[in-house]
């Protein structure tokens, strides 16, 4: 197989926050020969917030990141579920709309840029499935979470809107029955749990402004994997991972009930299952406890 | 033209069914069917009804998904059941179907619900034209195409419901407006006809307005006619920046405090950015912060490794930025 490589737009929580998604994301990688050029030219990509204030500057700043993939002749693969939605939407409204594009690259190229839209803009978890193949993972597996139920949260800015979404991707998720995390997760050796809230909200974009909202869709998730059997959850999206991992304080006084889970970056997940070492995937940044190694 | 094969199969139903008048608890009935390509969602309904139990409640009308009153959930999506085909509804589930009413814990009989929290939520985003239009005009009141495509099809909603019960905040906050609201509140506001001034106000209210939208584009996924209220609670935003009437408050300096770490330092501080949104009240996140801190979770602002030619995106955000706070 030829060796897969892409322009990778890490995002800012993997610099900051999430500094095990970083770590994680590089180790899978490694294992899986896959070459990825960081994007250190990136900026933020407005997390959807920018652009409630500004969309044409938010527009532009997000068509920068990918003309920056572009020189590189490459896919853009984000690691964050919203870096996705709003890098994939603006790629979506500029490629669509020749006038809002002009405009753009007019901008641009006060800084000798031009987007083009010759990228295709994918999270990593998609660029697994699609172009290494979840079969090639099941072969490289060589510690197989076959002890543990593992409840995918996918994450919506990954799943939602899917006519966006499945425009990023080949291998088609339905939203109300997402599947690619499952796949994931079956192929890792672990047992997949199904639960109402996989394909739900976590909270994480109201976290300061309405924070019972953000607590009780947060710790209504965490409860649902564990009345499910889950051991752990997993997801894409370190947003999703920054909330189900480090507010189980205020989760679990929203609910009412105690609840807390070891929470993995899919990354996380792959790397155990591959044979990579717990100081490779940075576990002990994890705020809930990593109990089982 | 090719006339597609008609194909049947076996769908098992399980059917949300309550009384409020007799029932104290809900429960499901279960109706095996042979289900063709060609059906609707409200074909089964009419077969439950017609064919099994004539007591079987739901509202239907127009059949033509215009009059938006048979919204129902099937496997918890909410769909409008005289536009949605059985075909896609098994493509999506597999031949096991739970058909429950919009809000279960609304129910009044079956699939009927009391609607009233949504028409309420409607009703107080002033969801008509607030123009001084004479009643006898001497001529028409023109709204030009460029100015009618700002309207963005939200003047195509139906009213069915399908998002408000969709939406994840509609049932934790019930102060919250809900999407069809906000998409009616941005059908007005972007009317150049329209001169009311309170609706987007009230529509940035903390606790009820757009700033309490978690993202999760649940109501886009759902919209039976494509009306994308997400992007319209988005609007709705720019259009309080725009027009001024942003208040300073938490939510508008979470989305201002981006811009400020992106001119610094093209990528966020996240921690800046907190304190940016929240000044004085950060010490309620101290408990966490210093969790985090343990475990280097925390990058100090010093240590944030900045974007690389930096220059170019504060160049940008020079010539592209359209909004002042």
């Amino acid at each position: 197989m030829k060796k897969l490589k892409y322009a990778l737009f890490t995002g800012c929580t993997a610099k900051q926050s999430t500094p095990e998604q970083m770590m994680s994301t590089m180790a899978v990688a490694r294992k899986l020969n896959i070459e990825l050029i960081e994007l250190t030219e990136a900026s933020c990509c407005g997390a959807s917030h920018l652009q409630d204030y500004d969309d044409f500057l938010s527009l532009v700043l997000n068509a920068r990141n990918i003309a920056y993939a572009e020189k590189h002749g490459l896919t853009m693969v984000t690691i964050c579920n919203t870096c996705q939605l709003n890098t994939a939407m603006t790629k979506h409204r500029l490629d669509k709309n020749p006038e809002l594009k002009a405009r753009v690259n007019e901008k641009l190229a006060e800084v000798g840029l031009e987007y083009k839209g010759t990228s295709l803009v994918t999270h990593f978890l998609y660029a697994i499935i699609d172009d290494f193949g979840l079969d090639k993972i099941k072969e490289m597996v060589v510690k197989p979470l076959s002890q543990f139920n593992i409840a995918p949260f996918y994450g919506c800015h990954n799943i939602r809107p899917s006519e966006l979404q499945n425009e990023s991707h080949k291998t088609p998720e339905n939203p109300y029955n997402p599947t690619s995390l499952d796949d994931l997760i079956i192929a890792c050796g672990g047992k997949n749990v199904d639960y109402e809230q996989k394909n739900k909200c976590c909270g994480f974009h109201v976290e300061l402004q309405a924070p019972h909202t953000a607590a009780v869709l947060a710790g209504s998730a965490i409860a649902g994997a564990t009345d499910n059997n889950a051991d752990m959850m997993v997801t894409p999206c370190p947003l999703c991972h920054l909330k189900l991992d480090t507010q189980t304080k205020s989760s679990s006084e929203a609910v009412g009930r105690e609840v807390s889970l070891p929470v993995l970056h899919m990354q996380q997940m792959i790397g155990l299952a591959l044979g990579c070492s717990a100081a490779e995937l940075g576990l002990k940044h994890n705020v809930t406890e990593i109990n089982f190694l | 033209m090719s006339i597609n094969k008609i194909s049947t199969q076996k769908v098992n139903f399980k059917v949300f069914r309550f009384n409020s008048d007799v029932d104290y608890l809900p429960y499901y009935e279960d109706y095996t069917m042979d289900v063709t390509s060609e059906e609707v969602v409200l074909d089964i309904l009419n077969r439950i009804k017609w064919d099994h139990d004539g007591s079987f409640s739901y509202r239907r009308s127009c059949r033509h998904g215009i009059c938006g009153i048979c919204a129902i959930k099937v496997n918890g999506r909410s769909t409008l059941a005289c536009k949605e085909s059985m075909s896609t509804m098994i493509e999506y589930f597999g031949n096991d179907l739970t058909i429950e009413p919009l809000s279960t814990k609304r129910a009044v009989k079956d699939m009927i619900i009391d609607k009233g929290d949504f028409w309420e939520k409607h009703a107080a985003v002033t969801p008509y034209l607030v123009a001084d239009i004479d009643e006898c005009p001497s001529c028409e009141n023109l709204v030009s195409p460029h100015d009618a495509e700002e309207l963005d099809d939200a003047d195509l909603c139906i009213q069915c419901g399908a998002c408000h019960y969709a939406c994840p905040v509609v049932e934790i906050n019930s102060d919250f407006f809900g999407p069809a609201a906000f998409a009616a509140a941005y059908r007005f506001e972007a009317d150049v006809r329209d001169s009311d001034g309170q609706r987007l106000i009230d529509v940035n209210e903390e606790k009820q307005g757009v700033w309490d939208c978690v993202k999760c584009i649940e109501c886009t996924e759902v919209c039976p006619k494509g009306i994308d209220p997400f992007s319209k609670i988005t609007k709705l935003h720019q259009m309080a920046f725009k027009k001024g009437v942003a208040k300073n408050n938490v939510a508008t300096r979470h989305a201002v405090g981006f811009l400020h770490s992106i001119k610094r330092n093209g990528v966020l501080d996240e921690g800046g950015l907190v304190l940016y949104s929240e000044g004085v009240s950060i010490v309620k996140h101290i408990p966490v912060a210093l969790q985090m801190f343990r475990k280097g979770k925390i990058v100090m602002p010093w240590n944030i490794v900045k974007s690389d030619n930096l220059d170019e995106i504060q160049k940008l955000i020079k010539s592209s930025s359209t909004v002042k706070f």
